[in-house]
């Protein structure tokens, strides 16, 4: 797109879209767009979140059976790591606030590496759980209420595959925004893509929040 | 004045294929989407016209049982996903809203070319799954047939629905924001065109509902992977498929509605020159049902393991939807009321809208009541009745708003006449269809069959020739509106002496809508005191009922 620089912008200079009257309008649009971006995300893991509360009273006691065979500590570690993440990706927003280029790219490189440690952690759960004959799809689980832990395992896949999905999108568009602070187009005047891709892995962090005691922690009080 | 050959448009600012595949102004992906949301139904079209064909005798002579049961899915999917939700907000909408709230483009360009790309590549998936086999689960994709029985390729169309739910997300999301935060100066929300009101609400739907429905396809692929969400045998409950799917399809209703509601609100002023009655009781009507809407879809499942007290508290809100419905309408009717009425095309479409509608409206409250409900279920009077508010009433606000605006996006006119034959073959073509099926449905024949017994000939054949005569009003524009590009009159900014922001820039639109950004310092449909402010000849009441 042509993005040209108009008198009532300073600062932003060309990064003023031509369809926007002024700089404050075209940040103000991009962030309560992410806003409504984040809404629908909600509705998108609700549908998921609904179905396994449902099942969850209906089958309490499988879930709780099933929910035994997750690795709580290797679930605690990724949940520390991923709270890491967004304590370094706001550092990033910060050091855009203060126009530090460099400190923008360390800060996204640092959450990039949380975020694959913890993908890392995910994909060695995912193999143990394969190999105990816990995936839905060659579920061998043989005992009087497996039927429902299958349901458990459905929804664990599902929910935990998707977070994960949104991990590496997020992590893909990180390299971008590294990659664009490195030239410098990042400065207090202009940093609204670091904004929302905070905006953002916060979400999708919180999601988790929400993901690890629901899967990992029913009946272990 | 400058003449149409040497003003610059957004048709003629440049010409290679390329300029508009990757075009981002709002008004060529509006276009883009009418021409891929008009063939879309011209494929339903073609399906419907097959299940009518096999309906005209009792027995199962034309499709068998297998080939029918893919005829009314694919019609179905086609008509729904493909062509009503991205209808009127993709089409005119995409058009109209930058224009009607005095923006340069909407607020996301490029989510907005997006968005369409997105759309192909679901119809892409849906179409392929059409000549690989296709589908014949019935829209509804019901679980555990869709996930466990069905012999035909699930996985391919229901990928196709997934992503083309993401196009509905992208456009709705866009809309909400430049709703909110591109408004010209002066613009208040009390002054927004009724149109606007209706996108507004139509767009929380598509984004609140939208994701539903796409995780709930997610689902009903996972199980047909493998997984085990709605899988009865380990405990999995199909019925919260149901929940689910309704959560987002009944809204769907409203996305497709809701939109033909503000076509109609803009269209009753315009042809009655008089300032809409109600206008805060309208606009705030729209965000009614599309809040109510979200808390009706039990009434889908009255005949299921929903418990009584559901099904009672789910009929109960249903009839609270034909609240803000009847407010609607009885609007419509007080403003032509002593209003200057003249019959253009559009208004005949518009009144056409109004008399569907009301019956589309009401046979939907004798659905809501649980004791009928039982009786009908899944006979063609439910069929009638959703044709009724989604083919009289949505696609005949989409003919209109397309004949209302189709000077301002084309720059011509299109011929009078053959427009009001269209408009009157529509409806008298829609009844003919559609009106025996609600008497069949309630002598009790079930729908999704492909053949039925002898005593319903006599219906199916006057629904047959109904549907005969639809075909030829439906048709019919696609004709006369292309000729009018090449052989139709200049139509000028304002062709129906109308008020509202787009009829004060030039047809077609320049790329970027307006030369200055519009300063809105008066009320909305403000016949006629309002129409000096955008240099409208003053019209006469006298006069217009004769033009």
């Amino acid at each position: 797109m042509s993005e040209v620089a108009t008198h009532d912008s300073p600062g932003i200079g060309s990064r003023l879209q031509p369809h926007f009257a002024n700089a404050q309008q075209q940040y103000e649009t991009a962030t309560f767009g992410m806003w409504v971006f984040l809404v629908t995300e909600v509705m998108f893991f609700g549908g998921l979140f609904t179905a396994y509360l449902i099942y969850r009273i209906q089958y309490a006691d499988a879930f709780v059976h099933a929910s035994h065979h997750l690795d709580i500590v290797l679930g605690c570690f990724n949940t520390v790591v991923l709270i890491g993440s967004s304590l370094t990706m706001a550092m990033a927003v910060h050091s855009a606030r203060i126009s530090k280029s460099k400190m923008i790219a360390f800060w996204i490189f640092m959450t990039m590496i949380l975020g694959g440690i913890f993908l890392g952690v995910k994909a060695y759960e995912y193999t143990i759980k394969w190999q105990h004959g816990l995936f839905p799809a060659n579920f061998f689980f043989e005992a009087p209420d497996a039927g429902p832990q299958r349901i458990f395992y459905s929804l664990y896949f599902a929910m935990t595959g998707l977070h994960a999905t949104h991990m590496v999108i997020g992590m893909g568009i990180m390299v971008y925004i590294a990659a664009q602070a490195l030239k410098g187009s990042y400065t207090e005047r202009w940093y609204t893509p670091v904004e929302i891709m905070g905006l953002y892995w916060h979400f999708v962090d919180l999601v988790w929040i929400f993901l690890f005691p629901l899967l990992y922690l029913i009946g272990r009080h | 004045m400058e003449s149409s050959d040497q003003r610059v448009t957004y048709i003629n600012a440049a010409h290679t294929v390329r300029s508009w595949l990757l075009t981002i102004d709002h008004k060529r992906i509006a276009l883009l989407y009418l021409v891929s949301i008009t063939v879309m139904f011209l494929l339903g079209g073609m399906m419907a016209g097959a299940i009518r064909l096999e309906l005209l005798t009792p027995e199962g002579d034309l499709l068998g049982s297998d080939t029918y049961n893919k005829a009314f899915t694919l019609h179905g999917i086609i008509m729904i996903f493909f062509f009503l939700i991205p209808s009127i907000p993709a089409t005119l909408g995409n058009f109209l809203i930058p224009i009607m709230v005095g923006a340069k483009d909407l607020a996301f360009p490029k989510i907005n070319l997006l968005s369409w790309y997105i759309y192909i590549v679901g119809a892409t998936f849906g179409l392929v799954a059409t000549v690989t086999g296709g589908l014949d689960t019935g829209w509804t994709l019901y679980t555990p047939y869709s996930t466990a029985f069905a012999t035909t390729n699930v996985v391919l169309p229901a990928t196709g629905l997934f992503i083309t739910g993401f196009s509905s997300i992208l456009t709705g999301f866009n809309f909400i924001v430049t709703i909110h935060k591109m408004r010209a100066p002066g613009l208040t929300w009390f002054r927004l065109p009724l149109f606007v009101w209706a996108q507004y609400a139509t767009s929380l739907v598509m984004v609140l509902g939208t994701p539903v429905i796409a995780i709930t396809i997610f689902m009903v692929i996972l199980d047909r992977s493998g997984f085990g969400i709605f899988d009865p045998n380990i405990g999995g409950d199909p019925v919260l498929f149901q929940h689910l799917f309704w959560f987002y399809s009944h809204p769907a209703v409203y996305i497709m509605i809701l939109p033909a509601m503000g076509v109609i609100s803009e269209i009753i002023p315009a042809f009655t020159r008089k300032k809409i009655f109600g206008y805060g009781f309208i606009a705030a009507s729209s965000l009614a049902i599309a809040i109510i809407g979200f808390i009706v879809w039990g009434h889908h499942l009255f005949t299921t393991t929903q418990s009584m007290y559901a099904a009672t508290v789910f009929s109960v809100l249903t009839f609270a939807v034909a609240i803000p419905s009847a407010v609607k309408t009885f609007n419509w009717a007080a403003t032509m009321y002593r209003g200057s009425v003249s019959f253009e095309s559009p208004m005949i479409f518009a009144i056409g809208f109004m008399g569907l509608f009301l019956i589309g409206g009401l046979t939907g409250l004798f659905l809501a009541l649980l004791g009928l409900d039982m009786h009908v279920q899944d006979t063609y009077f439910v069929v009638a009745h959703f044709h009724y508010i989604m083919v009289g009433g949505a696609i005949m606000g989409y003919m209109g708003g397309l004949h209302f605006w189709w000077p301002k996006m084309s720059g011509r006119k299109y011929p009078e006449m053959p427009a009001k034959i269209s408009a009157a073959l529509i409806f008298v073509g829609f009844n003919g269809t559609f009106f025996p099926q609600f008497i069949a449905g309630y002598a009790g024949m079930p729908r999704r069959y492909h053949y039925y017994p002898d005593e319903y000939q006599i219906l199916n054949v006057c629904s047959t020739m109904g549907a005969a005569i639809l075909a030829v009003g439906y048709l019919m524009p696609l004709f006369y509106l292309l000729w009018s590009l090449r052989h139709g009159e200049e139509a000028g900014k304002n062709p129906w002496g109308v008020l509202g922001l787009e009829w004060t820039i030039d047809s077609p639109p320049h790329p970027h809508n307006f030369h200055e950004t519009p300063v809105v310092d008066y009320e909305p449909y403000d016949y006629p005191e309002a129409a000096h402010v955008l240099g409208l000849h003053h019209v006469d009441p006298e006069e217009a009922v004769h033009v």
